[in-house]
């Protein structure tokens, strides 16, 4: 039973990495109709940033704020340079173009800190491990990604529903040539939703590289599910990235968990050590497949595009 | 209005003399020779790499069918080499070494997982399809992974090549090379009688402009689908050969990365062209090979050239051929 | 025969909060032209499409020749008889306007699973194309790509394929949308060309043509049916009149045939 809470809040905690990483997704291809591949690349320099900073000043903290404004600047510049010139055009131009800026990325990486990844310890008073309830223990910091994540999707919930920049980004996204006329500065609102998707990749990448990685190449695997989290939710919707990356996460670790004990139950031995791995990282595609069939739109599908 | 695609309605290699016509014998005539070149230059490494060379392109003119001309951007078209290839390895490994099993089950099993993927990714389009291929093609990588006793993460060495009875000898790299350009032709030659027949104008139109189609009286999905398992059928061949060439396979073959190498074949060859997926496969792969003799950090100068191909290439070589010319 | 060919009953269909059909009750008898007039978003276009099956309607039904295909999607429609014309043009454009009549005909003959034989050269589908393209004046330009046509013959091309598919009921979507006056006469002759021998449900809006062709009109205003009959009854109409041809005028300016 504890195993179950434990493995229920590892998967919260994955949850809320996909959500980071799938609203910034969501959001750029919600208002500028973008496809980009190279998202996972902005989440790896975020793990990258972090750990040459901390190892540079020694604080976690510095680290973490650092290799967020990192990620920003690092975002707009790309967008001005590079993304921007990729607007309007075929969605595989998208495709094909931020593929090759992920390729880039990845090469750059290794050129600039080695093959061999990096790691980020932890401050000492987070590798505790606290009582959340009487007799079940959870790590602090793992505690502590849940609570930042869910801040960070509470405050871009604030930031896209109350504020007038939100409005802006709501106005740009429906009607962007009737905002572009009303004055709004389209070139720029899209230069800061892309630095604001890094952001949310980065600080993702930056949270997650003390417990899981900061490796070469670690944006594909999570971008992947970033994408099945969006097509389940629905495309635009951060309401639908929400509920999509609480539902992905949790069940991508209960079934690694708890499936191959299942199988070994119910099948032969031999069958259940070929299919277990095989049947639990299976489980979210077989979700989505679900989804497609009955319900291709998404669980929350944006009203208007 | 975006149209960086400029799709090639004269399906058979045209007879009037154009620079693009001129270019592909060209190609063809250095493919055909490339054997002697090597035996007579005791280069044995140009067969090895142009090989791959006609195995990826004919991966290539699988994936140019549904995408060039179906419009069906499908980023998991490697899983189909995997497929093909898993099943001669599989078959390999159970003691079955006959290509006369090996090559039909690669066939058939890639047929099938293309039905199973298709009949689920082609209820979606534009972005949605993009991204759900490319799911489903991360699934059958952790698939592959999983599969210990086919060696998962480290891959699965095939020690017998395919054995066809005496009739042609696979160790034989000149003959394995010219079986491998005989199967391209043979499936550039099925892709241009298929694009231009009723089913082909369906799938074409379909592209074009999809609620017309529906508009005048058909059921659009039932071609894609058709459509989607005919090339991820050629490209289960396709991984029989790439197979045989590596004496290998891995999980590795599956990655999407190695999907997106396919679309970077095609696009840069030209969509819906017959000839560019083979263009663009001898470019991308002397590309990849003359960037990594070139510098350590290839990716660092292939990286920003794919990007720029996606923000100025329109049809991709073939269109700058075809465009010079046009009038 | 007195059932009509179309009975549309209490069709409705809502869009957000805007209600584009509102419980249109419609009949459309064999062989009559019927046209459907009315002002900018009166909700025309939402009745095409909830005829012709792109949109499904919230209630209501649509009965064809007897049977119901309330349910059935477009190309099932198209298959039973329906052909519509789009109102901004829809055509393949990569593809010569032969290609297009021919491509709508190949619908309509059994199945497209044939993989081998150039379906270019098969009689039986450019046939009946070039056929088709010669009743509206487009025989010559059959080998011409599409974006090299001009925009009347576009829709002429419109025509041409819904004709091909041979159709019992001709949906038309402003078959005249942006055509000069000679065009437009042109088209109006093609059409009255049709009269007798096929069912048409036609929009329009430009005023002449509807009264040269139509044997009844109906009024749709803010997705409601406001009036209905024919055409001497609506022109005489005060409703219709205060609603719709009061403000417009008496047909498209500056286009009086004497």
């Amino acid at each position: 039973m504890l195993y179950f809470i434990e493995q229920c809040l590892n998967g919260a905690q994955l949850g809320m990495l996909l959500f980071l990483l799938a609203a910034g997704l969501t959001l750029v291809f919600g208002i500028m109709d973008l496809v980009n591949l190279a998202h996972g690349s902005l989440y790896m320099l975020g793990a990258y940033f972090a750990a040459t900073i901390a190892a540079l000043t020694g604080s976690f903290v510095v680290a973490v704020v650092l290799a967020l404004v990192g990620c920003l600047i690092a975002g707009m510049v790309l967008e001005v340079i590079a993304i921007r010139r990729l607007y309007g055009r075929d969605h595989l131009n998208h495709v094909l173009g931020t593929f090759g800026l992920l390729l880039f990325f990845n090469e750059l990486v290794r050129l600039v800190w080695g093959p061999a990844g990096l790691t980020l310890p932890l401050p000492q008073p987070m590798l505790t491990a606290a009582q959340i309830i009487p007799g079940v223990y959870y790590p602090l910091y793992r505690l502590v990604m849940i609570v930042a994540a869910l801040a960070v999707a509470a405050l871009l919930y604030a930031m896209v529903m109350r504020t007038r920049l939100g409005m802006l980004i709501r106005a740009g996204a429906s009607n962007r040539e009737m905002a572009a006329a009303l004055g709004v500065n389209i070139k720029l609102l899209y230069t800061f939703v892309f630095g604001l998707g890094a952001a949310l990749a980065g600080f993702a990448g930056v949270m997650q590289a003390p417990i899981l990685t900061v490796q070469i190449g670690m944006g594909e695997n999570i971008l992947i599910l970033a994408f099945v989290v969006i097509i389940i939710g629905g495309i635009g919707s951060i309401r639908g990235a929400f509920v999509a990356s609480l539902v992905v996460g949790l069940i991508d670790t209960v079934g690694r968990a708890f499936l191959p004990d299942l199988l070994h139950r119910v099948l032969s031995t031999n069958a259940a050590a070929t299919l277990g791995p095989a049947l639990s990282s299976m489980s979210i595609y077989m979700l989505m497949a679900a989804i497609l069939v009955f319900r291709p739109e998404g669980l929350f599908p944006a009203a208007s595009r | 209005m975006s149209g960086s695609f400029d799709p090639s309605l004269e399906a058979a290699p045209g007879y009037s003399f154009t620079a693009r016509t001129a270019f592909t014998v060209a190609l063809l005539a250095v493919l055909a020779l490339l054997p002697a070149y090597a035996a007579w230059s005791g280069n044995a490494f140009v067969l090895t790499l142009f090989t791959r060379v006609l195995i990826l392109a004919l991966g290539a003119v699988s994936l140019n069918l549904i995408m060039g001309y179906g419009g069906m951007v499908s980023f998991g078209h490697a899983a189909y080499l995997g497929v093909g290839g898993y099943a001669v390895g599989i078959l390999a490994r159970e003691g079955v070494d006959s290509g006369f099993v090996q090559w039909p089950a690669a066939i058939a099993a890639a047929a099938l997982y293309a039905l199973v993927v298709g009949a689920l990714s082609l209820r979606t389009r534009g972005v949605y399809f993009i991204m759900i291929t490319l799911a489903f093609a991360q699934m059958i990588y952790y698939v592959a992974i999983g599969l210990d006793r086919y060696g998962g993460d480290d891959g699965l060495t095939i020690y017998r090549r395919s054995q066809f009875g005496g009739l042609l000898d696979l160790n034989n790299k000149t003959v394995f090379y010219y079986l491998c350009f005989a199967f391209l032709l043979g499936g550039i030659y099925l892709v241009a009688r298929i694009v231009n027949s009723r089913f082909g104008l369906v799938i074409r139109g379909t592209r074009s402009n999809e609620r017309r189609m529906h508009a005048i009286g058909f059921a659009t999905f039932r071609y894609k689908l058709v459509c989607f398992v005919i090339a991820g059928a050629l490209c289960g061949l396709a991984g029989a050969l790439l197979a045989n060439h590596t004496n290998f396979i891995s999980p590795a073959l599956m990655h999407w990365t190695r999907s997106g190498d396919l679309i970077v074949m095609v696009v840069l060859g030209g969509l819906g062209s017959l000839f560019g997926p083979l263009i663009g496969a001898a470019v991308f792969l002397l590309l990849e090979e003359g960037l990594s003799r070139l510098t350590e950090y290839p990716d660092l100068i292939l990286g920003p050239l794919l990007l720029l191909v996606a923000i100025y290439a329109h049809g991709g070589i073939e269109g700058l051929l075809k465009r010079r010319s046009r009038d | 025969m007195t059932e009509p060919l179309l009975r549309i009953e209490r069709l409705t269909r809502r869009f957000g909060g805007v209600l584009a059909a509102d419980t249109i009750t419609l009949d459309i008898a064999r062989e009559e032209v019927h046209a459907v007039i009315g002002p900018n978003g009166a909700g025309k276009t939402t009745l095409i499409g909830l005829v012709a099956g792109e949109i499904a309607p919230q209630e209501g039904s649509v009965r064809f020749d007897g049977g119901d295909i309330t349910r059935l999607p477009a190309h099932r429609r198209s298959r039973l008889g329906l052909a519509r014309s789009f109102q901004i043009t829809s055509l393949f454009r990569d593809f010569t306007a032969l290609d297009n009549v021919a491509l709508a005909v190949q619908a309509h003959r059994d199945h497209s699973f044939r993989f081998w034989r150039d379906a270019r050269n098969e009689d039986e589908l450019r046939k009946p194309a070039l056929e088709a393209l010669a009743r509206v004046g487009l025989a010559e330009r059959a080998g011409v790509r599409v974006e090299r046509l001009s925009h009347g013959e576009h829709r002429q091309l419109e025509i041409a394929m819904a004709l091909a598919t041979q159709p019992r009921l001709l949906l038309l979507d402003e078959p005249m949308a942006g055509m000069g006056p000679e065009e437009s006469a042109q088209m109006v002759r093609l059409l009255q060309g049709l009269k007798g021998r096929m069912t048409i449900l036609l929009i329009e809006h430009d005023m002449e043509a509807v009264f040269a062709l139509a044997d009844r009109l109906t009024v749709l205003v803010y997705g409601r049916i406001i009036a209905s009959g024919p055409p001497e009854a609506i022109r005489a109409d005060a409703a219709v009149r205060e609603a719709y041809l009061g403000e417009q005028g008496s047909g498209k300016g500056g286009a009086r045939h004497g």
